[in-house]
């Protein structure tokens, strides 16, 4: 660390580092240890400074690690805080099963927000496209409403999208559950703001910071159980928007869509009316690793119809209150 | 349809060592958009094949609605980074934008912090979590005010890294004399600053083209006079700033919670074979290392605003079910000691005896991000490691202009100006110095009113101490 440093110095310097990189405890830290660490510092913050939080769990891959990083923060105590889940009513069975088993194994309360009962009541219009997605934002406001959570978590990551790519990782929303990209609160060091006044919340996003491929790993070395259609199998699809859809009870094929039976599996498992399958022989979560390692296309732009709608269909969904 | 595999590419992430292996470097860019920084980004990501292909197709279908002709296959790379709609819309970088890439031996967050407008506050925002800072600078205009600016951010964080990228290089026919004297100026700010000869940071130069790639990703046989590795290969071998303070003796852990199940044991616990009886009375403190390291056996100091410290021993390191012997930042777990002492959030447990005594006058360097201007007698919250507490703002007493490193007089901070303030607090912290202690040294002020985060601070010795001359700033 000379003042002049020559381009022999750089070299020098630069081989030295290698050389006397020390195994320290802190030296031996894997990138997915300290993104864990990360996580579950975040996750108590917020249990922390907040009176109410909840945790927003689909059974997707993120929000069952979000759980799993939960019960680590808490251990061997209970995960201090309920779990909330939006239902489009068009979600995989599979996947409400394995939701309603998770809750029950670790000793959780549910609260559901029911897209169905506010189409039933008129507060809500099916879309012409039929997706559910984009409508899930005025249940999920209402339930964290009425139930009064000042602190909601999510599994969102920033290398999902671009919009995405500047969230906080506390997240101010407004009194109408509003995002405001362009006046956002600076977050520095590891030291969190999530001061709110009444009737504002904070999202907590505690795994902001991990990829795709990171999720998988973690899936895998933590021996993390998922929904079985994350794993290649057998279902009748049908090609539409360039992607395979299941054929189920609100998904099914017009006249000129033929269906076959295809080897598939999913890389989020959303509403079933809008969540593609990818052919995949990946059976195991090694396979997985593997494949979204090698894999060039990002999980978003190959299995969901909803981000394809313009290039800032995520923002202005998260805008309005998204997750 | 279907995924496309590169197995070449898989092959070179798979490779079983570096996978478990790969540590996480945390960097930040800072430059102007016209220095090419957005173009550097997306080359890295590019070239490091972090960019997938559907991202791809949507930047070039918008480099080619715009008609970009560049080079890099006529794709406008800056548009990789640019994430809202008003950012693609203006041509211009609004936010700190966070990208993540991958090589065999490491895993990288890169904090992109546009320079334009609010440098300051974007600078700080990045540079405050980051391992290493690349500052760019363009080849035909050397060192300008604005570099010396960043640079004075930078030596004030405390970056152990500081990386000038001399772009555009390509630009200046590859001239090693324009690349000597920008990077003999860049040395020479450096000295006045103490950045990389204060024995904490150090400072690099590199000439690279962003559009055309060289001495990024691989070094460059158009730059034969420059022999020192290309950006990739500094940001891939440079130590962590948690691996350069793991050997310091300053276990510092700020308690975020107690652990106290009382009986109430996670059912899914005890169906994994835990024993409810053994539980009964188990207290941990939960908390992430924030400095060095911490063994069962060793002797700390609980913290408590108001109160002496007290001693006690580390009598286990718990983390999810796993008893371990030894941690270090920057690891989150659950530490149980000796005795039964009242310890709460806000205490700090620490290496017995490294600490001094709470104080509850806090001179500070700010950093103000806030349109709303700090006056003096202002009322605010102070947050420091895990407590918030009330502070009075008694003075300020200057002002940094950075582009000459003087401090003016001043009685008011404004937006995106570093100051330097005198702050009561309605309760004593155990405050210490941000040159030696990068995150019990940091704090934030809050607007008690709506809660936004009006400045970043660094504590500074009281006058009289012992005072670093490299922190006088």
């Amino acid at each position: 660390m000379s003042t002049q440093i020559t381009n022999e110095d750089l070299e020098l310097s630069v081989l030295e580092a290698d050389a006397t990189e020390t195994p320290t405890a802190a030296a031996r830290l894997s990138s997915l240890d300290t993104l864990e660490s990360e996580a579950i510092h975040i996750i108590r913050e917020v249990v922390a400074e907040f009176e109410k939080p909840a945790l927003l769990f689909s059974g997707g891959k993120d929000s069952v690690v979000m759980l799993h990083l939960a019960t680590k923060a808490f251990w061997p105590g209970k995960v201090p805080f309920p779990v909330l889940h939006v239902d489009t009513g068009h979600n995989f069975p599979e996947v409400i099963d394995f939701r309603d088993r998770t809750v029950e194994r670790l000793g959780l309360k549910l609260v559901v927000g029911s897209v169905q009962e506010f189409i039933d009541r008129g507060e809500l219009a099916e879309r012409a496209d039929g997706t559910r997605n984009p409508l899930q934002t005025i249940p999920l406001l209402d339930a964290i409403q009425s139930n009064k959570f000042d602190a909601v978590f999510g599994g969102g990551r920033r290398d999902e999208d671009k919009a995405r790519a500047k969230e906080r990782i506390l997240s101010l929303r407004d009194e109408f559950g509003q995002w405001d990209p362009r006046n956002q609160r600076p977050e520095l060091w590891n030291l969190y703001n999530g001061r709110h006044t009444v009737g504002q919340h904070v999202r907590a996003f505690p795994i902001s910071n991990w990829t795709e491929l990171d999720v998988w790993r973690y899936i895998e070395r933590e021996n993390i159980e998922l929904p079985g259609l994350y794993y290649a199998h057998e279902r009748e699809v049908f090609a539409r928007d360039g992607m395979w859809r299941a054929v189920g009870e609100v998904s099914q094929p017009r006249d000129n869509e033929e269906v076959i039976t295809k080897t598939v599996r999913y890389r989020t498992v959303g509403d079933m009316s809008c969540t593609g399958a990818v052919e995949s022989a990946a059976a195991t979560v090694r396979d997985v690793v593997i494949e979204v390692a090698a894999s060039t296309i990002t999980e978003r732009g190959a299995t969901r119809a909803d981000d394809r709608i313009s290039e800032a269909a995520m923002e202005d969904r998260k805008k309005d209150g998204y997750f | 349809m279907s995924t496309d595999i590169d197995t070449a590419r898989a092959a070179a992430l798979l490779d079983e060592a570096p996978l478990t292996n790969a540590t996480l470097f945390r960097f930040a860019t800072a430059g102007s958009v016209d220095d090419g920084k957005s173009t550097l980004v997306g080359r890295l990501l590019h070239d490091s094949k972090a960019i997938l292909a559907d991202q791809l197709d949507a930047v070039a279908r918008t480099s080619a609605d715009r008609g970009f002709g560049g080079s890099a296959g006529g794709i406008d790379l800056a548009l990789l980074t640019d994430g809202l709609r008003a950012e693609r819309e203006q041509g211009i970088t609004i936010d700190v934008a966070y990208r993540y890439f991958a090589t065999d031996r490491r895993s990288f967050i890169l904090a992109d912090c546009p320079g334009h407008v609010q440098y300051t506050k974007n600078t700080v925002t990045g540079a405050s979590t980051a391992d290493a800072v690349v500052v760019l600078i363009d080849a035909r205009k050397g060192v300008l005010e604005q570099t010396r600016r960043h640079l004075s951010v930078l030596q004030l964080l405390r970056v152990a890294h500081v990386i000038v990228a001399v772009n555009k290089i390509d630009l200046v026919d590859f001239s090693e004399s324009v690349f000597r004297e920008i990077e003999a100026d860049v040395q020479k700010v450096g000295r006045e600053l103490g950045l990389g000869s204060d024995g904490i940071t150090d400072l690099l130069v590199v000439p690279v083209s962003a559009l055309d790639g060289d001495n990024v990703v691989e070094r460059s046989e158009r730059t034969p006079w420059y022999s020192g590795p290309a950006l990739l290969e500094v940001l891939e071998t440079l130590p962590a700033a948690d691996e350069l303070e793991s050997h310091l003796e300053s276990f510092r852990f700020p308690v975020q919670l107690v652990i106290r199940p009382q009986g109430a044991l996670a059912p899914d616990a005890v169906a994994g074979g835990l024993n409810p009886e053994e539980y009964r009375d188990y207290r941990a403190y939960a908390g992430q290392i924030t400095e060095g390291s911490v063994k069962v056996g060793d002797k700390v100091s609980v913290l408590t605003p108001g109160q002496d410290p007290r001693t006690t021993t580390v009598t286990g390191i718990d983390f999810a079910g796993s008893s371990l012997e030894e941690a270090a930042a920057p690891q989150s777990v659950a530490i149980r000691l000796a005795d039964e002492f009242d310890v709460a959030r806000g205490d700090t447990i620490a290496a017995a005896g490294t600490v001094r005594e709470s104080s509850a006058d806090l001179y500070a360097a700010l950093c103000w991000l806030s349109p709303k201007p700090l006056r003096e007698g202002a009322k605010v919250l102070v947050k420091h490691g895990t407590r918030t507490v009330q502070a009075l703002v008694r003075s300020v007493s200057g002002k940094l202009d950075l582009a000459t490193f003087n401090l003016e007089g001043a009685s008011s901070l404004e937006l995106n100006d570093i100051g330097h303030a005198q702050l009561r607090l309605a309760a004593p912290l155990p405050l210490e110095n941000y040159l030696h202690h990068r995150r019990t040294g940091a704090f934030l002020v809050i607007d008690p009113l709506d809660g936004n985060t009006l400045a970043a601070g660094l504590v500074k010795d009281h006058p009289g101490d012992h005072e670093d001359e490299r922190y006088s700033i």
